[in-house]
């Protein structure tokens, strides 16, 4: 069974969220989806500033096999992003939960976090 | 080895040289002073070396091909040789109309036959390949609606079984994409294409057979929601093949649709082309298609261009389309006649259902087991990935050494594990046995010993090629000297 830190927030889209309880979070996805996916080969990320909808589409990760969106697990406004997977996407394979993290953003409201999945309600939802 | 590696400075092929006898009248800064680094072989090692590597290729004239999503059909030598005619062959593009008659009448039948197979009011034949007829019929609802003055409409819907071209297109075409679900049968979620739709909607692409291998059975209903709502219907003629003179996409209401000529009407694809994505339309689209059209006036036939149809959404190639590949496409359907086109989808539907249900009673388990298959469908290798760490492309790969093309691997992405099988009706039931056979040896391989499988393939020119150094990391250019 994949790894799923039960202190992080899950969406059924396979993205683990982190409170970093600053006012931001940071997003990545999941050990289940990186080996779903396969060795990640090119990873295209949102720009700083932009603002997001909540499940709105704003970036791809490519494995050889598939290409696939990230969703935004929130609304909010995208604050950082990891450039360091441009250059070695695998970061993602390696290290999903460190790393690999894709993007930061700041919750248009904080109390939508309560919306996502706990680790046990996402651990039930990738076992189907 | 490339054909750089066979060079030897000197070496000619005089026979295929150019004459050099007439006079270099350029002005000298256009000449170039390096050498051109042009391989330098005879007509021999030429011949050779492109004779070696057609050697290694896996075709349809060579393997059962059963590339999930691709039809990869035989194609008839009668196609070929026809379109090899003189005549054809040397009719230049820009030959006027007078001298161009024969060659019109059947452009003109061919559009009139897939108009007839497919129940639209109209064709053009000019998109080369899918994605462009993709990109016609999605610009051609674009047309419609600003023709309207129906700006608000910013947003295409596309079930997460299509193709991925199909959102790319929408894309293309500047709308929006928005996802709908498909239910445990793989039909289309109602409920959620029904929440969906609104003012917003521009329209709907749908595959039908979809791409998990089942016919859509609300497809009426799902006409109904989009056309209610405003929206027009987009059929992807990917899978054009299941239902080939059986159902027709302009009776279930669609409003444009784009066929894959290349695919369903058995002309030669798989190495990137030449294709054909024809377009149809209903009659509301019928000023926004594509030009040159080809039209009857009076017993002589003649090119519709922008001054006939001055709302068309433009031009896709310089000229009409793939010649080489409609005249193809046209004497295929002429050799099938409407009576032949009906049994392509019984035999198509027939091969792919027979060869399921084997697979299933050899301990396979299918994606939809539920479900008649439509001439394609899907197994999911998961358990085998699971308990046996075998995986899906570990049985494509070893499939290679039974002497076997691959069937589509890993799509469509919403099964887990999956091999999309689509033998097609040119195939025999001797052939598919031989498939079949070869899919349970692999399994017993799988289980007794699986490092076979997972090094396969091992009687390949090649073998497994390090797929994840090539994306990350792509040498794409020989360098002399290397």
């Amino acid at each position: 069974m994949s790894n799923i830190p039960s202190e992080l927030k899950y969406t059924k889209s396979h993205e683990w969220v982190s409170d970093n309880e600053n006012g931001t979070i940071t997003v990545g996805i999941t050990d289940h989806a990186q080996e779903l996916l396969g060795d990640l080969v090119f990873v295209e990320l949102p720009e700083a500033g932009k603002a997001l909808d909540a499940e709105e589409a704003c970036a791809v990760v490519e494995s050889v096999k598939a290409a696939s969106d990230i969703y935004a697990p929130v609304a909010g406004e995208v604050t950082e992003v990891n450039e360091a997977l441009e250059d070695q996407p695998e970061l993602i394979n390696s290290d999903p939960y460190g790393e690999g993290w894709l993007f930061k953003m700041k919750a248009a409201d904080p109390d939508s976090l309560e919306s996502l999945l706990s680790a046990d309600d996402y651990a039930a939802e990738a076992e189907e | 080895m490339l054909i750089f590696e066979h060079s030897t400075p000197g070496r000619r092929a005089t026979a295929q040289a150019p004459a050099t006898t007439a006079e270099i009248d350029l002005p000298a800064q256009f000449l170039r002073r390096s050498d051109t680094g042009l391989p330098e072989v005879s007509e021999m090692q030429a011949v050779r070396h492109y004779t070696r590597l057609s050697q290694k290729n896996f075709s349809i004239d060579t393997h059962f091909y059963p590339l999930g999503s691709c039809t990869m059909k035989y194609n008839p030598r009668a196609c070929n040789s026809l379109a090899m005619l003189p005549g054809l062959l040397q009719r230049h593009p820009l030959a006027p109309e007078s001298h161009s008659q024969g060659f019109l009448q059947m452009m003109f039948e061919l559009q009139e036959m897939l108009k007839a197979v497919t129940g639209m009011a109209g064709v053009s034949l000019t998109p080369m390949a899918g994605a462009q007829g993709e990109f016609a019929g999605i610009a051609m609802i674009r047309a419609y609606h600003d023709d309207r003055g129906d700006a608000a409409r910013t947003e295409i819907l596309v079930p997460d079984a299509a193709h991925g071209t199909n959102p790319a297109t929408a894309i293309m075409c500047g709308y929006k994409v928005k996802e709908i679900p498909t239910d445990e049968q793989g039909d289309v979620d109602l409920a959620a294409l029904k929440a969906a739709v609104g003012p917003q909607t521009a329209g709907l692409m749908l595959t039908n057979p979809s791409t998990l291998g089942v016919f859509e059975r609300n497809i009426m209903e799902i006409g109904r929601i989009v056309h209610e709502a405003g929206g027009l219907l987009y059929y992807d003629g990917a899978n054009l093949n299941a239902i080939l003179g059986k159902v027709r996409p302009g009776d279930m209401g669609f409003d444009v649709i784009h066929m894959n000529l290349h695919k369903t009407f058995s002309t030669p694809h798989g190495g990137g082309g030449p294709g054909s994505g024809a377009v149809g339309v209903a009659e509301r689209l019928m000023p926004y298609r594509p030009v040159p059209v080809i039209a009857r006036d009076g017993g002589r036939y003649r090119w519709l261009t922008e001054d006939d149809l001055p709302k068309t959404m433009g031009r896709l190639s310089a000229f009409g389309g793939n010649a080489g590949v409609l005249i193809r496409a046209y004497i295929y359907m002429r050799m099938l006649g409407a009576s032949g086109m009906p049994r392509v989808a019984e035999f198509a539907t027939l091969n792919a259902n027979y060869l399921e249900q084997r697979l299933r009673d050899a301990g396979f388990e299918a994606a939809f087991p539920d479900r008649r298959a439509s001439h394609e469908f899907i197994i999911t290798l998961k358990k085998q990935a699971k308990e046996l760490k075998v995986t899906a492309m570990d049985f494509a790969k070893r499939l290679l050494d039974y002497g076997y093309h691959a069937p589509t691997t890993y799509f469509p992405l919403l099964v887990p594990e999956c091999l999309l099988i689509e033998p097609t009706e040119t195939e025999s039931k001797e052939e598919i046995d031989g498939f079949i056979e070869a899919m349970i040896a692999i399994q017993r391989e799988a289980e007794t010993d699986p490092d076979t499988v997972r090094s396969a393939p091992h009687t390949m020119p090649n073998r497994r090629f390090d797929e994840v150094t090539a994306a990350r990391t792509p040498d794409l250019k020989w360098q002399a000297g290397e």
